[in-house]
């Protein structure tokens, strides 16, 4: 259960997030969705520890995200933020073994290799296992950092646009696998998501931000309605049903 | 439709690629090897170079007061002891720097570390020159650690952080750290001193006084132990933070151990230009950015590049030495033009 009370976070004078109040429980898929600068990307760093709010408190499984040793957190909770270094030469199997540093400080037990082996296996990474990170695709290399933080066996995994710079195939192939890991594994995803449409499709629960609040929070159908979405992008967006799913239709 | 996807990324020839990373792993093992193995050859003649013909037989004798004896236990053992601790100490540094800095180009010699390790020097020297030399190192310490805070800062504030623009800005720094150190040498008269700590130099290493660079060993000893956290804070703060690395600690502890290791080898032998940057650019490029992996391999080839520059300085006029650092400098240099090229033509 992560618990988020009255976090407050601002860079000079501008208020980036403004006393949001949340509490996620263990399981599923939650989407943090809105417009540019709402504030999605900020919460998610503080909750993954990686800014400090200027007031409030979050709590991991009861622990205070700001007065836990790193480590200890770093076994219950990974971020994966989007900006990733990418002119660092080591290969897919080492950057997925770096997820296995919190359990064992990098020296890696029969346990970690198993670990690691199937994170490469579970992202489909075989073929790539032995190539350095420079060497792969946008597609490919998010998928190597998605398998790092899986080998990093958290419960709860923070994703922050992990959909950037994907095309359609590596957008679906990557929603897929999160939606898949929350099933199988029984892990409990908080994805920062621009597309509206990939977050009622992957998504259990919907929370939408603006200027640094929380507008709206619930299932998929109950989110995306042209209400609803007026209210967070501040545009006019038909919502027609296809497959038995909302589709907000804000291409035109 | 995932499942489709993903087989498609599937794709390709598995057990070619897997064959690829094998010849990887053992290329970087043998290279290693062999490096060891010329290391321990070239380190076993270069006992014997120099001035006084000092032969393998003579050291067998084991007769301490037969004079080669003495020429080897006072000054060839001493020599090869220091350079191989120097030159690997000084590599690895360059490695960590490069690492933490993200930036292939910043070494201890283009950060103005090394630069304000010797104005440490002059300033202890004038006005605690009766000190014990580890008080004099350990203000060395704080000048060279200082001097690589006030680069860092420099370079945050930069608005074109060019890979190649910011060891530039590190080589101007350090140039006008050296100026301050030759305008107070010139004027306390400490020139020749500042000459030796500027100029690397094992010509006068001998039994008594290099006995410091063990120090270096060591800390080289405790790099490897921190391998993997620089190599993650190389990876960046988000990323290492979501590891449960300290980044700060890590980053300022190592740039710490840096500034440490440079001002004692300026303290020992004096300062060896391009060491830090070429060494660990070279091993890099085949062996890749794991600081854990390269670590060995950069130590081994400081050690023998090092060790045959200095076989080249007492055999280039002998029997005259020309220093070690200017020979270190001339290969260097060439090839910290190719690597800057190179990094150009390839556009990273």
């Amino acid at each position: 259960m992560i618990e988020i009370e009255n976090v407050t976070r601002r860079y000079g004078t501008t208020t980036v997030v403004d006393g949001v109040s949340l509490s996620i429980p263990v399981g599923g898929v939650t989407a943090l969705v809105g417009a540019n600068g709402a504030g999605k990307s900020t919460l998610l760093s503080i909750i993954g520890r990686i800014l400090r709010p200027d007031a409030g408190t979050v709590r991991v499984d009861g622990l205070d995200v700001a007065a836990t040793p790193g480590a200890t957190l770093a076994r219950r909770l990974s971020i994966l933020r989007q900006e990733n270094q990418v002119a660092v030469r080591i290969t897919v199997r080492e950057l997925v073994e770096f997820g296995r540093f919190p359990h064992s400080g990098g020296r890696l037990t029969r346990e970690d290799v198993a670990h690691v082996n199937r994170a490469i296996e579970y992202l489909q990474l075989e073929p790539y296992a032995d190539r350095p990170l420079d060497r792969l695709s946008g597609g490919q290399r998010q998928l190597a950092f998605i398998a790092m933080v899986l080998c990093q066996d958290t419960g709860y995994m923070l994703l922050d646009e992990p959909l950037n710079n994907l095309d359609m195939r590596h957008s679906a192939q990557t929603m897929g696998l999160i939606r898949q890991m929350a099933q199988d594994l029984g892990k409990t995803i908080i994805v920062v998501i621009h597309d509206i449409n990939f977050a009622a499709c992957h998504a259990d629960r919907i929370v939408a931000m603006k200027d640094g609040r929380i507008v709206a929070d619930g299932a998929p159908r109950e989110i995306v309605t042209p209400e609803t979405i007026k209210a967070v992008f501040g545009i006019d967006v038909p919502v027609h049903e296809v497959d038995g799913r909302p589709l907000a239709m804000y291409f035109a | 439709m995932v499942a489709e996807a993903r087989q498609g990324l599937r794709g390709g020839w598995p057990t070619a690629s897997k064959l690829t990373g094998w010849a990887r792993k053992l290329e970087g093992r043998t290279l290693a090897g062999a490096a060891l193995a010329l290391l321990v050859v070239t380190a076993f003649c270069s006992l014997f170079i120099g001035v006084s013909n000092v032969t393998p037989l003579d050291v067998l004798r084991l007769d301490n007061s037969d004079h080669q004896t003495r020429v080897f236990i006072e000054s060839r053992v001493p020599r090869l002891a220091a350079i191989l601790l120097a030159g690997s100490a000084m590599s690895v540094a360059g490695l960590v720097m490069q690492t933490l800095v993200r930036n292939r180009f910043v070494a201890p010699s283009t950060a103005g570390t090394v630069s304000s390790a010797s104005l440490g020097l002059v300033v202890a020297t004038i006005w605690f020159g009766s000190a014990s030399i580890f008080l004099k190192m350990s203000i060395a310490v704080l000048f060279a650690m200082a001097g690589t805070l006030l680069f860092l800062a420099l370079v945050q504030r930069m608005k074109h952080t060019d890979i190649i623009v910011v060891p530039l800005v590190g080589i101007m720094f350090g140039g006008v750290v050296q100026a301050a150190a030759t305008f107070l040498a010139f004027k306390y008269d400490l020139l020749q001193s500042l000459n030796a700590w500027i100029n690397g130099d094992f010509s006068g290493t001998l039994r008594g006084r290099y006995e410091l660079l063990y120090l270096v060993g060591g800390l080289t000893g405790v790099t490897y132990l921190f391998a993997n956290r620089f190599t993650l804070v190389g990876m960046g703060r988000d990323f290492a933070v979501n590891l449960g690395v300290h980044y700060e600690r890590v980053l300022y502890g190592g740039l710490c151990l840096v500034s440490l290791v440079s001002a004692v080898v300026v303290v020992v032998v004096g300062s060896i230009p391009f060491l830090g940057l070429v060494v660990p650019n070279v091993v890099t490029m085949t062996m890749g950015d794991n600081v854990r992996r390269v670590l060995p391999a950069t130590a081994i080839s400081g050690a023998l590049f090092v060790l045959v520059c200095d076989i080249l300085s007492r055999t280039i006029r002998y029997p005259y030495e020309v220093p070690v650092g200017s020979i270190v400098g001339v290969g260097g240099g060439v090839v910290f033009i190719f690597l800057v090229l190179r990094s150009r033509s390839f556009g990273s």
